[in-house]
């Protein structure tokens, strides 16, 4: 295959960037796309150019490292019935002679570091405002010590599965983090040890949602339709419900 | 990241999804007010004497002896006034977090669920708001009168002479399509932000009432304006 790459060029966080047109010949149809930009770096490589910093580790669409808008779609899933994430999308969804354009995240939230890659700390400082449980080191407590409900296990779990690649703040026309921290609330709000701070834990982690510059959610849904891990919008009506709930609790009264 | 010495509580309350519940709740009661107002006008098929004692009623005689004769209005207004501050209010300081929020553009953007109805929701709200401000300076408070003299105690004709104008109709018609989009999408948000959005069946659901409430919306107000237009109404 013959392809046309418009890639995102952006020297780094303080810098001008600007799309840049380079020719791949003889991409195979089975290269994931990540594979697809590793040809070109090693093209640009040995003609001596820089080549094209993003952001990638497992390439097993688990890690949730890699992450670019491809044709204006987050991880390039667009129109296709299967959710994916960057490294698992194939050149085999392209075509012969395709114009491919590639750019980063784009949100107030995550500032261009390098190209392709972007700052995502910001998602990191909503979970360490409550996206945890606190809980005593030590040996592991027996596993049926606490019984869960499999209804909502399950329901935690679909909410787990949240990579924190950012894909919903990419596509979301506010720059909003609401699906992640929706995701992340969810979780442990259908989990019983996640009780005992679930009152606190909304309120900090909607306070470091807004406070970390991300936009306001409109339930638009372009996060739910990009998102690798299929976190469901209704999410965003969960972590809304216990918000509301948390309003008439006492707790983070006290500064 | 913002230092800050106000409480999580106080920050939560100042939150953008405290701003999203108010404009839900307010948004809310602007649409049964809709629906209301739109009851309302289908009167004028009943006739001049109908619709014109109904609007005597509305505001004079609503809930006397309750209250004294033509209190009621006023409070309703005044509800309905604070209502779309609040829903204004919130709106301007969402839209204000969300252009900062989302950044530099895109130079190529393609959106997958993203309904026409939520896109044109902020610019569409501003020209709802403009076409409100013509609408009472019309009927409320005789400022503009295209095609009848201003008489607060005979609406029938009033209502008949500015819709027999070609060009009012006009300006209603696309007052009333702003506001069909604004409920499709708007109803649904309300809902999904007041946490009703409780899995795929309640997606469904709460999409079809919106549609359902958005079209009844529409037919019901531009159905008394077509039929003068036309000359259905005598």
């Amino acid at each position: 295959m013959k392809i046309t790459l418009k890639v995102w060029r952006q020297a780094n966080k303080g810098s001008a960037g600007s799309m840049q047109t380079y020719q791949l010949d003889d991409v195979s149809e089975d290269m994931s796309f990540l594979e697809m930009l590793d040809m070109l770096n090693e093209q640009l490589t040995s003609k001596n150019e820089e080549p094209v910093a993003f952001d990638n580790d497992c390439r097993e669409g688990i890690c949730g490292m890699c992450g670019v808008v491809i044709n204006g779609s987050a991880h390039g899933r667009y129109e296709s019935p299967v959710a994916t994430t960057t490294c698992q999308l194939h050149m085999r969804n392209f075509s012969d002679g395709d114009v491919i354009e590639v750019e980063p995240w784009r949100a107030a939230a995550f500032p261009v570091i390098k190209d392709l890659v972007v700052d995502r700390s910001a998602l990191d400082r909503i979970v360490q405002a409550g996206g945890y449980i606190s809980v005593n080191t030590g040996s592991a407590p027996e596993a049926h010590s606490v019984p869960a409900p499999k209804r909502l296990a399950d329901r935690a779990f679909d909410n787990a599965v949240c990579v924190g690649c950012g894909a919903c703040v990419a596509a979301c026309p506010n720059g909003s983090g609401m699906l992640f921290t929706s995701a992340k609330i969810a979780h442990l709000a259908n989990l019983p040890q996640g009780q005992p701070e679930r009152m606190l834990r909304v309120k900090a982690m909607i306070a470091a949602h807004d406070a970390n510059g991300f936009g306001g959610c409109q339930n638009i849904g372009e996060c739910a339709a990009v998102c690798p891990k299929q976190i469901p919008l209704e999410s965003i009506s969960a972590l809304n419900r216990d918000l509301i709930h948390s309003l008439f609790k006492g707790d983070g009264k006290t500064v | 990241m913002a230092e800050t010495t106000r409480s999580v509580h106080s920050q939560a309350l100042h939150s953008t999804v405290v701003k999203k519940v108010l404009m839900a709740l307010t948004g809310l009661v602007l649409i049964a007010f809709l629906l209301m107002h739109m009851f309302g006008n289908l009167k004028i098929f009943i006739g001049q004497e109908a619709y014109n004692h109904y609007a005597e009623w509305l505001k004079m005689d609503l809930l006397y002896p309750f209250l004294p004769k033509g209190w009621f209005i006023w409070i309703f207004r005044a509800v309905i006034a604070a209502c779309l501050v609040i829903h204004v209010y919130c709106a301007a300081k969402l839209w204000a977090v969300s252009l900062h929020g989302r950044g530099s553009r895109y130079v190529k953007k393609k959106t997958r669920d993203q309904s026409l109805a939520s896109k044109i929701m902020r610019w569409g709200g501003l020209t709802l708001l403009l076409l409100l401000i013509f609408h009472i300076l019309m009927f409320t408070t005789g400022t503009i009168t295209p095609g009848f003299t201003y008489a607060l105690h005979d609406p029938y004709h009033m209502f008949l002479g500015a819709f027999s104008v070609w060009w009012v109709f006009a300006v209603y018609l696309i007052f009333m399509i702003v506001v069909c989009f604004h409920v499709r999408h708007g109803f649904w948000s309300a809902f999904t932000t007041l946490g009703a959005n409780v899995g795929p069946t309640a997606r469904i659901v709460l999409n079809v009432l919106a549609y359902f409430f958005a079209a009844l919306i529409f037919v019901g107000f531009i159905l008394p304006p077509f039929a003068v237009l036309i000359g259905l109404v005598p």
